[in-house]
């Protein structure tokens, strides 16, 4: 489904990413952890083309990020979820998810908004739906967001840290509506430091640092037994705090 | 109080009403010309081709640092030579309003587009907008928001600064109010009633500009 060969990047004489080589398969849950500024945001923006990248290839369904004739198609495929949330403050919960679907996919507002609705009820929002960004919570905002990334029909669901910027309260809310995703057997990647999630949810761990893949393993593997150093010394950081 | 005479306004209304006329009409073309290059200089300032960024940047910096007054002087001798024939003083002041007020607009413009978070760019583009679709649906009717009341302040101080152009012999309300003060040797009503009309139209403008940003805000 989604193949990352050897891709790197540099910003001037900074290398953010090094020849990192990745392969996901259909239904795949892929968690990506490390330290912060390892480059684990920076790769997966690269998968949808929101970062440019300097050398490698990434293929998503057959289709070439770096080929700009194809981008914008490639795009429709792949939800994104952000850390900052990022949803339209201009516009009702129930318009967030049906702008993209009406603008890109040239959807009718009926055919968008029943779609909205099924999607709030999804994600547990059933009644919000003429809220606007600011009247909701954020954990209901973000849940709110992955609703808008799911009107696309998505095949592949990127999440940037989407829980890094909730109050703790609110985190197990988005949490469950991933898992119930992941459940439902979409293909993911998740940049997050929720190693309770990482250890129920995902299929393969990926531990990144200084821009390297360090380690990909399954995460009873890796949570008991890293291989490297590096993991070993993160995990404990993280896990005994 | 008692011997001001201000029937000497009722007398030469016709007179005064022309040259309201004419401060409207200058303000009223430099308000869409200055808004139109305005956009595309913001647009331009926003570049990422950095020579085109820094050439837009610098006739912003240029034009707020100069005095207006000097730019109507300068346009007065500058657009018929130029052009190479004569033009009048009402087609040379309104070159010089509508650039000197584009570079305003730009700055009004710019802030505007750029006081939104990149981040909801973002998120447009990876749902497969286009950069235009996500400027058009995303950006702009947030950005208008914010500054429609800012645009409007400005027009209204581009009708005041109109009282310039007495310096090119030209005939706004103002020199037509300093006009009939001199000849009828009524100074003290026709300037009380000079900055009455000011002040109307510029404090119901802007109370109109409020309700209609009001408006907006719901």
């Amino acid at each position: 489904m989604i193949e990352i060969r050897e891709v790197s990047k540099s910003y001037g004489a900074v290398q953010v990413l090094k020849s990192c080589s990745l392969s996901i398969g259909v239904g795949e849950v892929v968690v990506v952890c490390g330290p912060s500024g390892s480059g684990k945001s920076t790769l997966l923006k690269c998968v949808n083309g929101l970062e440019t990248f300097d050398g490698g290839e990434i293929v998503v369904g057959g289709l070439r990020v770096a080929d700009a004739a194809e981008l914008r198609r490639l795009r429709t495929q792949i939800g994104m979820v952000f850390q900052s949330l990022e949803l339209y403050p201009h516009l009702t919960a129930l318009d967030n998810i049906c702008l993209a679907p009406r603008v890109v996919l040239g959807r009718t507002r009926a055919e968008a908004e029943a779609r909205a609705h099924s999607l709030l009820a999804r994600v547990g929002l059933t009644g919000h739906e003429a809220k606007f960004p600011s009247q909701l919570s954020g954990g209901q905002q973000q849940r709110v967001a992955i609703a808008r990334s799911l009107a696309m029909d998505p095949v592949v669901m990127l999440f940037d840290e989407p829980t890094s910027a909730l109050d703790p309260a609110m985190i197990k809310e988005v949490l469950d509506v991933m898992s119930d995703l992941a459940r439902d057997g979409m293909t993911m990647i998740v940049v997050t430091h929720e190693m309770g999630f990482a250890r129920r949810v995902a299929n393969r761990i990926v531990y990144m640092e200084e821009g390297e893949i360090v380690e990909v393993r399954k995460p009873e593997d890796f949570f008991l037994a890293p291989q490297s150093e590096k993991a070993r010394v993160f995990l404990s950081k993280i896990l005994d705090h | 109080m008692s011997n001001l005479d201000f029937d000497v306004i009722w007398r030469n209304l016709p007179y005064l009403w022309e040259g309201l006329r004419l401060s409207f009409m200058l303000a009223g073309l430099a308000i869409l010309g200055g808004m139109v290059l305005g956009a595309i200089l913001a647009v331009l300032r926003m570049s990422p081709v950095k020579p085109v960024a820094w050439a837009a940047a610098a006739y912003v910096n240029f034009f707020r640092s100069v005095p207006l007054i000097l730019v109507i002087f300068w346009f007065y001798f500058m657009v018929p030579l130029v052009l190479g024939r004569a033009t009048g003083p009402f087609v040379s002041a309104l070159v010089a309003f509508t650039l000197f007020e584009t570079a305003y607009y730009c700055e009004i413009i710019r802030a505007g587009v750029q006081s939104i978070p990149k981040g909801q760019v973002a998120a447009g583009l990876a749902s497969g907008m286009s950069r235009f679709q996500a400027l058009r649906h995303i950006v702009m009717p947030q950005a208008l928001l914010y500054m429609t009341p800012i645009l409007l302040s400005q027009s209204f101080i581009l009708f005041q600064d109109t009282s310039l152009v007495y310096v090119v012999t030209l005939r706004d309300f103002m020199t037509s109010a300093s006009t009939v003060a001199n000849q009828e040797l009524k100074l003290v009503e026709l300037y009380i009633f000079a900055a009455a009309v000011y002040f109307v139209v510029c404090f119901t403008g802007s109370r109109l500009a409020g309700k209609v940003g009001g408006r907006f805000r719901k």
